[in-house]
């Protein structure tokens, strides 16, 4: 008896190699599709331009195991060849050319930033070769009419605009007028966070709220107090930091040192800073804004579950270990998930139908719902705030997502 | 400008806000003092304008906060960085800086500009671009109804640069080293001829300079935060701040270097965060534009 049962798992153990085996070599028997990618491997966007690669590699894994890309009745893996853009504009436009010219590139993905991404996209877009991009959320980069650029992610001027609308709620069960809500508003000078003030500026107008400081942050950011001694003076309630991990790091660290005291604080950036790793409790009930969260509820066929996300691209990375898998991963490999799905649904690899593939895009993934507008933009995913609630990121905002209630007012830690 | 005539009415409205900026002005100042003192000191004595100055800044503080990371109590990161940097400091006027001494600006301008770049990316590379500090386990005091706030690690951080900049001077002053460094300013040659080793001078003077930068790069990431790549602000204001002061004239460097932070803080609550560099800048050309006037007075032969 014992021996058969030996026998058998050892059986059905060799099978489930065999068939481990034959999956491999059905993947290795696929031929390469090649796919370019300039992104930033060294220079001040480096940690970004890495979790957007590991979050592109990790899907062109999982799509290989999952038996790969079939186009008509052939099979097709991924290989993407890299160039590292050193974080710079004029790098990125170069080797966008690179890729196209020499290396025969005919589908790109994405850099990281909307500036990159701002310096590449008219190299696409003179060569007509369609590019999926998942790290540059400035909204102008969807008015200058591109065809050949597509974004899976949520434009920049939605990241805090949610923020203004929770302010105003709050306004009117504290019995007041929304437009009595006064603003702070500090954002480095920089395409995206420009477009988040706009964004919130937009939507303060919209209840006649105030803007009672509005300022613009240097690039090489480490002290702030000067505006936080205005939001002393000036007690505004809600204030909107932009200037990504440096600016949330500044920002948290000086409101914790200053006492600043603003019932409703909403940054972003916050876990690219680990701002509760290195503040601890400053950190308590400030708001940030995430593209997306492992604790949401979407899912598709791929990857499962955005929970189920998280967790295996921990074990395929160890190093993510104890940190939160950044949101920059999961869009990067939700890219890849589309043009995965448009190769598939044009059967051909013509750029041009790719192309209208994907434009006709309507997916649902683990990282949100993706369709595309005529400028390129995702329009089907909200953006969500989370607040952090003892350390822990809740998702408070939009209320459909929401697994927690808003602290309100923030008391000074 | 409804925004500037509005924030210059809060200071007269709140006048302790005033108090509040210069304290964060000086506060900063002094740091800023600190890496202007190695500039002027490299500057004066072999008449190298470090464009790296500031990465040594940052590597200085990325060697502490690396060494807090491993346990290391982070007051202890001070003096660790100035003797790990006076280390970096050494081999790098070993390798570039001895062969550019003697000529002309523009090769030791290119020569610590690549320097800068080198040790930007290293320091990318080994500990990534994002944004470090060290939090420091103590309290912060409140004065004037909570509107100055004084955080005790901030005090602990100025102290700690003070000391470390009456040590240089007594040590300038008063020790052979010093005397050494002093003649060989002056005239490098004569010093050769009384039998002053001026090669181990340079080399000390640089290292010197190194451990300086590093120590006021140990206190910044206790203070305030640190990036690969922000190394250029500290090189832009001691290069304003020793323009202004002038070299071999230390009190002058860090009455200026407090100076410039105070007048940034105001600048940044008039105009807008935003402007703080921009006065800076501002300020060198207005000293360059003084200095220049008050030489026209002087009578110069053509030499």
């Amino acid at each position: 008896m014992k021996l058969s049962t030996a026998i058998a798992s050892c059986l059905s153990g060799a099978a489930l190699l065999a068939s481990g085996w034959a999956s491999v070599a059905n993947a290795s028997d696929c031929e390469p599709l090649r796919l370019g990618a300039a992104i930033s491997l060294t220079g001040k966007y480096a940690t970004n331009g890495i979790h957007a690669k590991n979050g592109y590699e990790f899907a062109i894994k999982k799509i290989d195991e999952a038996g790969g890309v079939n186009i008509g009745d052939k099979c097709y893996n991924f290989d993407v060849t890299y160039y590292d853009d050193e974080s710079k504009g004029d790098r990125g436009a170069t080797l966008a050319e690179r890729l196209i010219n020499q290396d025969k590139i005919q589908y790109m993905l994405g850099p990281y930033s909307s500036g990159l991404t701002k310096a590449i996209a008219p190299v696409t877009e003179k060569y007509k070769i369609p590019m999926v991009e998942a790290e540059g959320a400035s909204r102008s980069l969807f008015n200058k009419g591109y065809k050949y650029l597509f974004a899976v992610l949520s434009t920049s001027e939605q990241y805090l605009a949610s923020a203004v609308a929770l302010a105003a709620e709050k306004a009117e069960e504290a019995g007041k007028d929304p437009s009595s809500v006064k603003i702070a508003v500090a954002v480095e000078n920089d395409p995206f966070s420009l477009d988040i003030r706009a964004g919130v500026l937009e939507d303060a107008a919209k209840f006649g709220m105030k803007a009672v400081i509005d300022e613009k942050l240097p690039r090489d950011l480490s002290d702030m107090s000067a505006i936080l001694t205005k939001v002393k003076l000036l007690k505004p309630d809600l204030l909107i930091v932009s200037g990504h991990s440096k600016g949330a790091a500044t920002a948290v660290r000086q409101i914790g040192e200053m006492r600043i005291n603003v019932p409703m604080i909403a940054i972003t950036h916050c876990e690219a800073a680990d701002v509760t790793g290195k503040f601890g409790d400053t950190a308590n009930d400030i708001l940030c804004s995430t593209q997306w969260a492992e604790t949401l509820s979407y899912e598709d066929e791929l990857f499962g579950s955005a929970a189920n996300y998280e967790t295996e691209f921990k074990s395929a990375y160890p190093e993510y270990g104890d940190k939160k898998v950044p949101y920059q991963t999961a869009q990067a490999s939700a890219a890849v998930y589309v043009f995965a799905d448009a190769f598939e649904r044009a059967g051909t690899l013509d750029k041009e139908a790719v192309r209208d593939a994907i434009a006709a895009t309507d997916l649902q993934t683990f990282y949100g719902a993706i369709k595309f507008s005529e400028a390129g933009n995702n329009i089907a995913k909200p953006m969500v705030l989370r607040q952090i609630q003892n350390g822990a990121y809740n998702v408070v905002a939009p209320s459909k997502f929401a697994s927690h209630e808003l602290n309100w007012p923030r008391e000074a830690q | 400008m409804d925004q500037i005539v509005s924030n210059i009415s809060l200071l007269f409205e709140f006048p302790v806000v005033n108090l509040k900026i210069l304290i964060d002005g000086l506060m900063i100042g002094a740091l800023f003092a600190l890496a202007a003192y190695g500039l002027a000191l490299v500057w004066g004595v072999m008449n190298v304008k470090n464009l790296a100055q500031g990465d040594f800044v940052i590597a200085g503080g990325y060697v502490a906060w690396w060494l807090a990371g491993l346990g290391l109590p982070p007051l202890l990161g001070v003096p660790a960085a100035f003797i790990v940097m006076w280390g970096i400091g050494w081999v790098c006027y070993k390798l570039v800086i001895s062969r550019v001494i003697e000529r002309d600006l523009f090769t030791s301008l290119l020569a610590t500009f690549g320097l800068a770049i080198m040790i930007a990316q290293i320091l990318n590379l080994l500990f990534g671009s994002d944004t470090q500090s060290i939090k420091l386990p103590y309290d912060t005091i409140y004065l004037a109804d909570g509107f100055i706030d004084i955080p005790i690690a901030k005090l602990i951080g100025v102290c700690m640069a003070a000391v470390l900049a009456t040590g240089v001077i007594i040590f300038m002053k008063r020790s052979r080293m010093g005397q050494a460094i002093r003649a060989t300013a002056q005239d490098a040659r004569a010093a050769r001829v009384m039998g002053i080793d001026t090669e181990k001078v340079y080399a000390f003077t640089f290292s010197l300079n190194s451990a300086i930068c590093g120590a006021a790069g140990a206190i910044i990431v206790m203070v305030w935060l640190i990036q690969p790549f922000y190394g250029i602000t500290y090189a832009i204001r001691s290069f304003v701040i020793v323009t202004a002061a002038g070299l071999g004239n230390l009190p002058g460097v860090i009455a200026a270097g407090l100076g410039i932070g105070a007048l940034e803080q105001y600048g940044a609550h008039i105009f807008g965060i935003g402007y703080q560099q921009a006065i800076a800048v501002l300020l060198l050309l207005l000293v360059l534009v003084i200095r220049l006037i008050q030489q026209r007075r002087k009578r110069q032969s053509l030499q």
